[in-house]
């Protein structure tokens, strides 16, 4: 489809003798929650390494807004639009919340070669990224030390942090990891509010909140990708059905 | 000709000086993390031991065995009081608190022995020469030393290829949980570790003695130089430190007997006699930039944990 | 515990301190003392300018006093060809150590961790033996410089009094200008890098190149420092760049309080007066500082990187 956000042309990755992505080829289209799902050791974090440019694939390509971006490293794939939030939340933890967004704000300002102006100070630096805590209610909690947050706050300020560099598109994997209940409901809630703001491609092993989040599921199993298409649709595919026989645990 | 030769011998007598205290060096590294800016020290300890007991005793194997004992002891007090409390700890602290160690031994070795250098000869039956090619002759001791260095090389392939204690080196296993693991006692194991890293060292300082000047502070700037070889050869390879430490001794000291000579040859006296010193005391280190220019982690890095 | 204000404050005192210490110097018939701490405010200096790399950017160079060494020896050559003019001699210091910082820096920072202390170690040492080589500027044993720098006429460096001040007012200078650096967007690169190296590249920040200008920046300040130590001892001597100077001038950071500016120069007071009264006492004193600097290491519980950090969990502005 001409459409895609970003897309995946028989993409391979090979360690040694495991196959972790086989032949995969996948579209995103703007503006949906794409999510992929699978059994344990399938290769979805794989994946997603491969599509943040942490990982070169052995072969195949991977296209962002058409343009082959391959060879492009993490950080220029960040500057076209295509961001990742991490599995484990790394921020800077001495930092407050406030300066943890505006650190992000200020790498989409341009270049950081300017010495004398308190950055704290700057309004251009400071109310955007006020605005994106705000949005996803964590505006009170703005001065606290980043390592002191409870860890789903710490999982949304990395959200925050992700969206400040203004992506088109944002690979979560696995979001709502080492959640609670009400913690996890918050989570889908925020991540449904984002929808309209960015595209997303989420792994995640929580049914429910896939089910509640996707608008089409990729499933992946040892690799491949077996099936793409609404929750609705997959529901009643053989292929799935086949696959997860036995894994009623995620 | 037979000069260069003399020189490139030299050179692998300076190189496996330079060895022994790497060795050291990297295997304290390897298997404990630590890096340790006072191992100069130790060597330095070895050296006055060997020289004292030298000159007192007359006999070049009890010299030896002094130095290697004592030093060893040393190292391991100091391995007890302050290294224990350091294991854990940023790099920075333990540079820090080593540097304190350094100032400490300095100054104590001057209130011992004073300010002045310490006589320390070559032993008879050691002295003279040896005509290693017909018409080449070359200082027996300093063969000696060439000897000793690759009989300890050897010695440390073999501990590091057959042993457990060598598995635990190969593996880079400065993880104490995966060392207690297999069974090992950690604390018993750093010891001795640190103990044959002191040992090196001080056979390293026992038998340069008579060949450089024994006096305090001898053995920072040569410490200097073993972590150049370190990094040349990549942390925590012997092989690398091996290589490396050789390189580095031959080609400081060629550099420094030829380099001035041959600038002479296309350049004034005045201009050689500045630019020929100045070059080859910088030679070492352009030589580690360029190592590192193209491989950052060294020639034989270990994999990464 | 150093928040924002408690180092407003500190700095004010101790600058104000300083500031009266001539007076009050003359005044007690003392004039030793505005030598001392002339040369403590030198150190101060060059304390800041590794504060500012090591501290915020959590970059171990050890061999900071190379770029000390680059400072006085530029105007020492300099004054050896009778160029005095001290706009000169001080343009040249900051250039020549900004450049020698500069590839250095190039080639160390692309390690981390135990290889860059290693590295700046090696990297200093060798500019030491290269000021030893050169023999046309007195090599081993060092060169006598003729004249202070001259700036203008109303400034004798001759007097010690004025040469005091001189260099009080680059130490609030380059405190002044430290400050305003680590607060800026550049300052906040470094010291995210420092905090989470990982994530500021995953963020897109090119790294490498920041650092870079930070650790020619720092040599540059380290530089000015070195071209004042020219004018206050006017001799030369390669013996400033061993690398157990560097040892010291980061033992200077350490005491006073790594990543707090203001702390280094309490530093530099408190190692220069203690190292000044030690060797009146006995000339073994080293064989003091060093147990004493091993346990100040030691007992500083998470480690002395480590409380800076504990320092601004607590206060996030700080």
């Amino acid at each position: 489809m001409a459409d895609a956000l970003l897309e995946t042309r028989q993409l391979r990755k090979r360690f040694g003798g495991l196959i972790a992505t086989d032949d995969v080829t996948v579209e995103i289209l703007p503006g949906e929650i794409h999510a992929v799902i699978g059994p344990n050791g399938a290769g979805k974090t794989t994946l997603v390494a491969q599509l943040a440019g942490e990982m070169r694939p052995d072969s195949g390509e991977i296209l962002f807004g058409g343009e082959d971006i391959t060879r492009l490293s993490a950080a220029d794939r960040v500057s076209r639009g295509l961001a990742r939030s991490f599995q484990i939340t790394t921020l800077f933890a001495e930092f407050s919340a406030l300066d943890n967004v505006a650190l992000a704000v200020q790498r989409a300002a341009g270049h950081s070669f300017r010495f004398w102006r308190a950055a704290r100070r700057e309004a251009v630096l400071r109310e955007p990224a006020e605005a994106l805590l705000a949005g996803l209610g964590l505006a009170e909690r703005r001065h606290v030390a980043a390592g002191n947050l409870s860890h789903s706050e710490k999982r949304t300020l990395e959200i925050a942090m992700v969206l400040a560099t203004k992506p088109r598109l944002v690979l979560f994997d696995e979001p709502l990891a080492g959640m609670g209940p009400d913690d996890s409901k918050r989570m889908v809630q925020t991540l449904l509010g984002l929808k309209g703001q960015v595209t997303i491609l989420l792994i995640e092993h929580d049914m429910d909140a896939v089910f509640a989040l996707a608008d089409r599921l990729t499933v992946l199993v040892y690799g491949r990708a077996i099936a793409t298409g609404t929750p609705q649709a997959l529901r009643a595919n053989e292929a799935v059905r086949r696959a997860y026989l036995g894994d009623e645990a995620e | 000709m037979i000069a260069v030769a003399e020189q490139v011998l030299n050179g692998v007598q300076f190189g496996l000086t330079l060895f022994l205290m790497a060795a050291g060096l990297t295997l304290i590294f390897g298997v404990m993390n630590l890096v340790n800016l006072a191992h100069g020290s130790l060597y330095m300890i070895g050296a006055f031991i060997a020289a004292a007991t030298f000159n007192a005793s007359h006999s070049f194997i009890v010299a030896i065995a002094a130095a290697l004992l004592g030093t060893a002891a040393v190292g391991i007090a100091i391995e007890v009081v302050v290294f224990r409390a350091l294991y854990r700890r940023d790099h920075l602290d333990q540079v820090l608190a080593t540097f304190g160690l350094i100032l400490f031994f300095n100054e104590t070795v001057r209130m011992i022995w004073g300010a002045t250098a310490l006589y320390a000869q070559v032993p008879e039956f050691l002295s003279g020469q040896i005509q290693i090619l017909p018409g080449v002759p070359y200082p027996t001791y300093r063969l000696v030393i060439i000897a000793v260095g690759l009989v300890v090389a050897l010695f440390l392939y073999l501990l590091v290829m057959r042993t457990r204690i060598g598995m635990l080196i190969r593996a880079g296993a400065s993880d104490r949980t995966m060392v207690a693991a297999l069974g090992v006692n950690i604390t018993l194991l750093y010891t001795l570790v640190f103990g044959l890293g002191a040992a090196l060292a001080a056979l390293s300082g026992a038998l340069a003695g008579p060949v450089f000047t024994v006096e305090s502070g001898m053995g920072d700037d040569l410490l200097i130089l073993a972590f150049v070889v370190i990094v040349i050869g990549g942390i925590g390879s012997i092989r690398g430190a091996f290589i490396a430490a050789v390189l580095v001794g031959v080609v400081d000291t060629v550099g420094r007997a030829f380099l001035r000579p041959l600038f002479a040859l296309f350049m004034s006296g005045f201009a050689a006699d500045n630019a020929g010193p100045a070059t080859a005391s910088m030679l070492i280190y352009i030589l580690m930039a360029a190592v590192l220019f193209f491989r950052p982690e060294g020639l034989f890095p270990r994999a990464r944990r | 515990m150093k928040s924002s204000s408690t180092r407003l404050i500190v700095a004010t005192v101790t600058l104000g301190a300083l500031a009266l210490l001539p007076p009050i110097s003359l005044f007690l018939g003392q004039d030793f003392y505005i030598d001392l701490f002339t040369r403590v405010m030198i150190f101060a200096i060059a304390a800041v300018s590794l504060d500012l790399i090591l501290g915020f950017g959590g970059l171990v160079s050890f061999g900071h006093a190379a770029y000390l060494g680059i400072g006085s020896y530029a105007v020492g050559i300099l004054a050896y060809y009778h160029v005095d003019n001290g706009f000169v001699q001080f343009g040249a210091a900051v250039i020549a150590a900004a450049l020698i910082a500069l590839f250095i820096g190039w080639v160390s920072l692309r390690t981390s961790g135990i290889y860059f202390i290693m590295i700046t170690l090696a990297f200093g040492q060798m500019i030491y033996f290269l000021g030893e080589s050169v023999n046309q500027f007195g090599g081993d044993n060092g060169l006598n410089i003729e004249r202070h720098s001259r700036f203008a006429d109303f400034l004798n460096l001759d007097r010690p009094t004025v040469l005091y001040y001189f260099v009080f007012a680059w130490l609030a200078l380059c405190l002044g200008f430290g400050w305003r650096l680590v607060e800026s967007r550049f300052g906040m690169v470094i010291r995210g890098a420092k905090s989470n190296e990982t994530r500021m590249l995953a963020l897109g920040f090119r790294v490498f190149r920041y650092r870079l200008v930070a650790f020619v920046i720092s040599g540059a300040m380290a530089g000015v420092a070195g071209a004042l130590l020219a004018n206050l001892t006017l001799f030369l001597s390669p013996s400033i760049m061993h690398w157990t100077r560097s040892g010291e001038i980061m033992m200077m950071v350490i005491l006073g309080g790594i990543g707090t500016l203001v702390g280094p120069v309490i530093g530099a007071i408190v190692y220069l007066v203690l190292e000044n009264v030690l060797s009146g006492l006995t000339e073994h004193w080293q064989a003091i500082l060093g147990p004493f600097l091993v346990l100040v290491v030691v007992f500083s519980k998470t480690g002395l990187l480590g409380a800076a950090g504990e320092w601004r969990a607590k206060f996030p502005h700080g």
